[in-house]
């Protein structure tokens, strides 16, 4: 029996359904993340594993308990907002301590724990401090040391980076990471940036509409995306429509070239339009090897991003991007050129 | 006749597009000049005429007149009313505000709260005495339904609309509603993140209130109570039309003193309406810096 | 949905219904008590009575009048000054702001008392002395009481519409300042002057207290004395006086964006 396990979970509004189905286990001391654009259902769920919600059908166990329709101060979630939402009647220690103190903890037992925290998140010297008196990245620091402080079994995120700034974002997304592996507590964080769910996750849930798209590791959501939806919202993709010439051969027409897979086409038959992918990365300047396909293209543009070159091409009327690192001594292509791509066939992905 | 004897010539010519400061201050003239002859000088002259005897000389003598009995009795009075009418329509307010903002009601009941707050706080003054006279009054429709269903007669307890307690229920009609267009903007402050995440650590709804939101609150509270006790302390046509002068709150008395010298002393006048100056200004500074103590808060 | 949320939300409609009987009763009595002239039934008699008394049609008209006088006057003063203060004087506003609050402050009453000692027959301003001069004074202390819902109007209005973009993008294109003003300003922010006018005219057609210590024949004291003399003219005046007051706010709400907000200083 998973720490988590959310089964057959429905939510509706009115004549609106805002998830459909959902269903998960979750083990002790994971970090999973719910990642999906707005409105897909991710904070939704969120907030049904909090107790802000009842879920239409379905249930929600923690360690074997069901809580489904437990009142949310009984079931001993951490939560922190994308808001921060510390009481700003309280100082640091306060809101700190709240949780403890609603519970009548003795006063050194509050003093105690507080000091932990404050170690914990490193800002001891804030205790006194008042949250208009703080930056947003030190409320979100203090907010989550006052989820952490109550020792709750689950901890929710609740889009906590997106009111920060770009480089607080990534510093802090760490120090998240490595806090919830010191203390191992099971952890499901919401966001709607693939770029950090990619980076701190053990397991993804991508979420559209109130389904889900694709469960898997980071690595493989990337890599093996299954749907269109997963494969264009995570990372950059190149999109091509082509039609089937022999799924036993793993054969596809693109316009006027014929591209190999090694991808399975079961699900198609000969004939059929299909959509296929390829990730830029894996596309190289160059002429065939064994294994590759390659296909000639016409570029539209070289732009310098840094420590990467992006090219575009195209091919017919489908375009192709591809990334090539920053190498002063290599000679790029200039706009009207044609080029020679490859890529190996089992990067050429189908998508459903 | 050298370069150097020649008066230097000095070419004053403004930045472009930098107005002389006489032109600007000659828009808003019109606006001081008004301030100044219809606000600021009559109530100065006023404020001045306080501290005169008859004849123009500095005297503390007005002032001293205001402990005489009935202009005591009167301070005490409009006191009591406003304190009455300020708490009671405080708290009542306040909860009608709760229950529009927070009490998950169907939507249409907030905007429909603040529509009727807006006119009921100005339907004060000749038109209110009337209403409540016929709702309270001796052939009032409560009094007539009490008696008629209820076998109940009101007016055998000793109650009687024309009284101390006939007129805070009166003031009470434009008072609560004073109150709601005050506190709501407060209560909608009220983050609803700040309940989830008290919920998530284990606090109830007692101890929500306890520790977070009465703390967050009460300045905006108590600020709205005190204009409430200044709106009711100056308030004249109401009671002029409920109890004339058998209720002598002070604004009641300064109108017969303005209009008939009746505390023959003209310049006790002045001391009143300095008194009550001072106490509606003392009122609106407190409401000003409970008000600034929420704005320094709020992150 | 816990428990504590269901509690919570009969406390509120149990509260609402007592505070609906509360604002609801006094009309709905004053209504019933106004229908009650004619001995025995209901009928509108108190209406016919009333008006068709020339006093009311005298005073009604006079405090429309005076209402009307007091926007204009208002609206020109007002107006201006606002501008100039968001866009020229930013250092005068909290001085411009106190001023025009302080008619809350200052009670009615201290603010006529002090008229009828400064400009009596006796003074510099004997504006005492004659009908029309006293009609003046009685306008200006109505443009002193609606000062600070005039003013805060505007300002809101001016702030909504940034002004000084629309001023400078005005004088790029060739316009002078009477122009700005009038074809560019004005019009955006007419929705924000209605607001005010309209509560300066609730205000001004019930106002008591500066009408009856100048003595003047407007339709408060009016309304007093019928109170004094009368048994059901009264109540018919009432809901006359509050239907005049639900229609102004309402046709606040109509064209105002920043309705029914008192100031917040």
């Amino acid at each position: 029996m998973a720490f988590l396990e959310i089964s057959n979970i429905q939510k509706r509004f009115g004549s609106q359904t805002a998830v459909h189905d959902f269903s998960i286990s979750i083990e002790k001391g994971e970090f999973i993340t719910f990642l999906g654009p707005s409105g897909c259902g991710k904070t939704t769920i969120l907030r049904m594993l909090a107790g802000f919600e009842t879920p239409s059908i379905g249930s929600i166990v923690f360690d074997g308990k069901d809580v489904t329709h437990v009142p949310t101060n009984q079931r001993n979630v951490g939560m922190v907002f994308q808001s921060y939402a510390l009481f700003p009647n309280m100082t640091v220690a306060e809101n700190i301590g709240f949780g403890l103190k609603v519970a009548n903890a003795g006063k050194a037992e509050i003093e105690n724990r507080v000091r932990e925290m404050l170690k914990l998140i490193k800002l001891d010297a804030l205790a006194d401090r008042y949250p208009w008196q703080m930056s947003g990245g030190q409320q979100q620091r203090v907010a989550l040391a006052r989820a952490l402080a109550n020792k709750p079994k689950v901890l929710l995120l609740d889009e906590p980076l997106s009111a920060l700034d770009a480089k607080i974002r990534i510093s802090l997304r760490e120090e998240i990471r490595e806090l919830q592996r010191a203390l191992g507590i099971t952890t499901v964080f919401v966001t709607h940036d693939q770029e950090e769910a990619l980076s701190i996750s053990d397991r993804i849930v991508v979420l559209n509409e109130g389904r889900v798209e694709q469960t898997g590791t980071p690595s493989s959501i990337y890599n093996f995306p299954r749907t269109r939806f997963v494969a264009s919202f995570i990372g950059t993709l190149n999109q091509l429509s082509g039609e089937v010439v022999d799924t036993a051969k793993g054969e596809i027409r693109v316009g006027t070239q014929t591209l190999i897979t090694s991808n399975p086409l079961d699900d198609l038959r000969n004939g059929q339009p299909c959509t296929l992918a390829i990730r830029p990365e894996a596309i190289t300047l160059d002429d065939a090897g064994a294994g590759k396909n390659t296909v000639q293209t016409l570029v539209d543009d070289v732009s310098f991003l840094g420590s990467i070159v992006r090219i575009r091409t195209h091919l017919g009327s489908e375009s192709l991007s591809m990334d090539v690192f920053n190498d002063p001594n290599q000679k790029l292509p200039v706009r009207g050129d044609t080029v020679s791509l490859s890529f190996a066939f089992e990067n050429l992905l189908v998508l459903a | 006749m050298s370069a150097a004897t020649q008066p230097p010539t000095i070419n004053a010519i403004t930045p472009p597009g930098r107005k002389p400061l006489n032109l600007n201050l000659l828009g808003v003239a019109p606006f001081f000049i008004f301030a100044l002859l219809f606000l600021l000088l009559p109530t100065a002259y006023l404020m001045v005429g306080a501290f005169q005897d008859a004849e123009g000389h500095f005297t503390l003598k007005n002032l001293a007149g205001l402990l005489e009995a009935n202009v005591l009795d009167a301070y005490w009075i409009s006191f009591k009313i406003s304190i009455a009418s300020s708490v009671a329509g405080g708290l009542l307010g306040f909860l009608l505000a709760w229950a529009a903002v927070l009490g998950k009601l169907p939507g249409w009941i907030r905007p429909t709260l603040m529509t009727f707050s807006g006119v009921a706080s100005n339907f004060a003054g000749v038109p209110l005495a009337f209403a409540f006279l016929a709702t309270l009054g001796r052939m009032g429709l409560v009094t007539i339904l009490l008696k008629k269903y209820l076998d109940f007669n009101i007016y055998s307890t000793g109650f009687s609309i024309l009284s101390f307690v006939g007129l805070t229920l009166t003031y009470l009609y434009f008072q609560i509603p004073l109150m709601v267009l005050i506190v709501t903007p407060a209560l909608e402050g009220l983050k609803k993140e700040w309940r989830e995440a008290c919920d998530c650590l284990g606090g109830s709804t007692v101890q929500y209130w306890r520790y977070i939101a009465m703390p967050v609150l009460w300045p905006s509270i108590l600020g709205a109570m005190l204009l409430l006790f200044a709106n009711a302390f100056g308030a004249v046509a109401t009671a002029y039309s409920l109890t004339g002068s058998s209720l002598n709150i002070v604004p009641i008395l300064l109108y017969a003193q303005i209009r008939g010298d009746v505390l023959h002393n003209p310049n006790l006048g002045y001391a009143m309406a300095l008194g009550m100056i001072v106490i509606t200004g003392l009122a609106n500074a407190g409401y000003m810096v409970l008000r600034s103590k929420t704005d320094r808060r709020s992150a | 949905m816990s428990v504590a949320t269901k509690e919570s939300r009969l406390g509120a409609w149990i509260a609402m219904g007592i505070g609906t009987t509360y604002f609801l009763l006094p009309l709905i009595a004053t209504f019933e008590f106004s229908l009650r002239m004619k001995r025995g039934e209901y009928s509108f008699e108190a209406y016919n009575v009333v008006f068709g008394d020339p006093q009311f049609q005298a005073t009604f008209g006079y405090s429309i009048v005076m209402a009307i006088a007091t926007i204009f006057v208002g609206v020109l003063l007002v107006v201006p000054t606002a501008y100039w203060v968001h866009l020229r004087m930013p250092k005068l506003r909290p001085l411009v702001e106190f001023i025009t609050l302080l008619p809350l402050v200052i009670p009615a009453i201290v603010i006529v008392f002090g008229y009828l000692r400064m400009y009596n027959s006796s003074s510099i301003i004997p504006l005492t002395g004659s009908e029309r001069a006293t009609d003046f004074l009685l306008v200006c202390s109505y443009v002193t009481l609606s000062l600070p819902y005039m003013y805060r109007s505007v300002d809101t209005g001016l702030r909504t519409i940034d002004v000084r973009t629309l001023t400078e993008a005005a004088e790029v294109l060739g316009a002078n300042r009477a122009t700005i003003l009038l074809r560019v300003i004005f019009p955006n922010i007419s929705s924000a002057i209605l607001s005010g006018a309209f509560l300066t005219f609730a205000v001004v057609v019930g106002e008591f207290t500066m009408a009856s210590l100048l003595d003047r024949p407007a339709f408060g004291p009016y309304l007093q004395l019928m109170g004094a003399n009368r048994a059901y003219e009264p109540s018919a005046l009432a809901i006359i006086a509050f239907i005049v007051t639900w229609a102004s706010m309402g046709l606040i709400n109509v064209f105002g964006r920043n309705a029914h907000t008192k100031p917040t200083r």
